[in-house]
């Protein structure tokens, strides 16, 4: 149970890498370091690379070089749906709720990787298949609780406002107890007041539950508000890191951003 | 209990009005309780009926209402394979034809019982299952549909080969004694295949049952509706639908086995194509992803057909066409979506 940014090793580290889809560079040699209990915003225009970052983190892309390291250890030789049980979770751009399901059943579904059962023991209810179970309605109940859930709980996920799909996507990430929260632009399709309140609440996540956030986002205020550091990426490389307000006034950044001579 | 009070800690924190709103809404939990006891009523009552049926009934309504329990086990397997975890199958007749077969040669080459006839039936079909299940990892939708397509068009023709007519009797097919029934029970034959039936088959929905509620049954739903978010929870999705394929065609094959049991034969131009299409016709008026719809499935596919020859000999085909295309128009989503509309306007007035 280290927490802080104490011990020398970061929580993530990306070194170096570099993605190509048929000669379309789309990240070039990006590094960051992000260190435990931090949340780092990730930020940068449209086609900058940070949803391919993204993708990178939780492994449905395999960088054409460099290298991905959590707790020291690089995850490239996973598969990806390990990476939820060494503690890696995410929730993604536009909501990817499983939608005929209810809210329920998808924060059950988030517990997934840190339960076992299998087909045998499950079909006939084995005092295994009980306990996992009990297990996994424990975890979460107590999510639907923390994330004000519980009046929408046997609900289809299909029919509820955005906003409240974003926060059963966070509480179905929180159910695998992640060490790092990977949030991909979780402010796209709020308003003022809902982005206000999602920054409370990422702030507040990383606070009660000892979890490291990276951040991807476009909207600024979110950004800049809550990260302790920020990486810009534009055109697939990385033109400022360091803290919100000194990143903010970062000239390439400001280039990027408003166009400057590229538009 | 701590728990608990850790998340009254966290409302303090959090806004108010929300966690009120929330108290508020708790009193609906009993008005779900009376659903599921409703439920339960109806589940009990239909048992009963189910058990009494073949005092009051002739021996072939009997095997009828015995055959239409054995599709109802293949296409439970079906809806476990579409319904649930999202994979389309045109080739559970290969299936169902595999455990027919297991069964007949096993019960008059082997000499087994044809009790012990099901779980090999249905191990054999498992194994295959799977292994057809990893190489149709690689396809989905349509693209699957025909490579299962292709398995149903295979399977006549390969029972029909002559180095392995040995075992199967090449065209002709292997006829099987009907079994007694044990104990000394004063039922017939068709009477106690019937319970015997009654008892696997309610055996193998409560497996479907418990499953579908699980967490294993929840990686197949999370798999069919967004199989990226699904590995990202940590499903491997390889390995479960795979096993969604295997775990189907094992229900598929029990069915066969009983099948031929029944039937007391097995031929190879019975297991076509037009039997899986059956089975998926069955699975879609049943209700995809609701399983007691496949009891009425099953006896769709069982006695629509004959319904539509007893109106039009030269025309059953279009007569049942007619009625299909009926019954689509009255229930879209099947008889899972008709029972859902009627219960919410009972329930709205």
């Amino acid at each position: 149970m280290s927490s802080g940014s104490g011990d020398g090793v970061p929580l993530l580290e990306v070194r170096d890498v570099a993605v190509r889809f048929d000669g379309i560079v789309a990240l070039d040699g990006v590094s960051f370091k992000l260190p435990k209990g931090q949340i780092l915003g990730l930020i940068g225009p449209n086609g900058a690379g940070k949803t391919t970052m993204f993708n990178c983190l939780s492994r449905l892309y395999t960088p054409t070089s460099g290298d991905v390291l959590f707790e020291g250890k690089s995850i490239l030789g996973r598969p990806a749906y390990e990476m939820a049980a060494i503690g890696i979770g995410r929730t993604f751009q536009n909501v990817a709720l499983f939608s005929r399901l209810t809210v329920r059943e998808n924060v059950l579904i988030g517990g997934h990787s840190h339960t076992t059962s299998n087909f045998f023991g499950d079909s006939l209810r084995l005092p295994s298949a009980r306990r996992t179970e009990a297990q996994l309605e424990k975890t979460a109940n107590e999510l639907m609780d923390y994330l004000h859930l519980g009046d929408v709980a046997d609900r289809p996920v299909a029919g509820l406002p955005f906003g409240t799909q974003k926060r059963v996507e966070l509480a179905r990430a929180l159910a695998a107890s992640p060490k790092l929260l990977l949030l991909d632009e979780p402010a796209g399709g709020l308003n003022h007041d809902e982005v206000h309140e999602l920054g409370r609440l990422v702030k507040q996540i990383r606070d009660d539950r000892d979890v490291t956030v990276l951040l991807v986002e476009h909207h600024m205020g979110l950004v800049m508000s809550i990260s302790e550091n920020v990486v810009a990426l534009n055109f697939g490389k990385k033109i400022a890191e360091g803290a919100p307000d000194v990143v903010r006034k970062d000239p390439e950044l400001i280039r990027a951003y408003l166009g400057g001579e590229a538009a | 209990m701590s728990a608990h009070e850790e998340t009254v800690v966290h409302h303090d924190i959090g806004e108010s009005p929300e966690g009120a709103e929330r108290l508020i809404a708790k009193p609906a939990a009993p008005e779900a309780k009376a659903g599921l006891q409703l439920r339960h009523f109806v589940f009990v009552a239909l048992l009963v009926l189910a058990f009494v049926l073949p005092a009051f009934t002739k021996n072939f309504v009997v095997f009828q209402l015995t055959q239409t329990m054995v599709y109802a086990i293949a296409i439970v397997g079906l809806n476990l394979l579409t319904g649930f975890n999202g994979q389309f199958s045109l080739g559970h007749s290969a299936f169902y034809a595999v455990g027919a077969y297991t069964a007949a040669i096993l019960m008059e080459q082997a000499g087994l019982s044809y009790v012990w006839t099901l779980p090999v039936a249905g191990i054999i079909c498992f194994i295959l299952g799977f292994l057809f299940g990893l190489p149709a990892l690689r396809l989905e939708g349509v693209y699957l549909a025909l490579a299962t397509f292709a398995l149903a068009a295979a399977t006549p023709q390969i029972l029909k080969l002559s180095p392995l007519e040995h075992w199967t009797g090449g065209v002709q097919g292997i006829v099987i004694t009907k079994p007694d029934a044990p104990f000394g029970l004063p039922l017939n034959q068709d009477q106690w295949l019937y319970y015997f039936t009654l008892i696997v088959g309610l055996i193998l929905y409560l497996a479907a049952r418990n499953l579908v509620t699980s967490r294993t049954g929840r990686a197949l739903m999370a798999i069919r509706d967004n199989p990226i978010a699904a590995r990202s929870m940590g499903v491997n999705t390889s390995l479960y639908k795979a096993s969604a394929f295997g775990l189907s065609a094992f229900y598929t094959g029990v069915a066969g086995a009983l099948g031929a049991i029944i039937v007391q034969f097995v031929a190879p131009d019975s297991f076509t194509l037009t039997l899986s299409i059956g089975f998926l016709v069955g699975l879609v008026v049943g209700g995809v992803g609701w399983l007691p719809g496949a009891l009425f499935g099953g006896a769709f596919l069982l006695f629509v057909p004959n319904i539509a020859e007893n109106v039009s000999k030269g025309l059953s085909g279009a007569v049942y066409g007619l009625l299909l295309i009926a019954i689509i128009y009255v229930m879209p989503s099947g008889l899972a979506g008709f029972l859902q509309l009627i219960v919410s306007k009972v329930r709205g007035k």
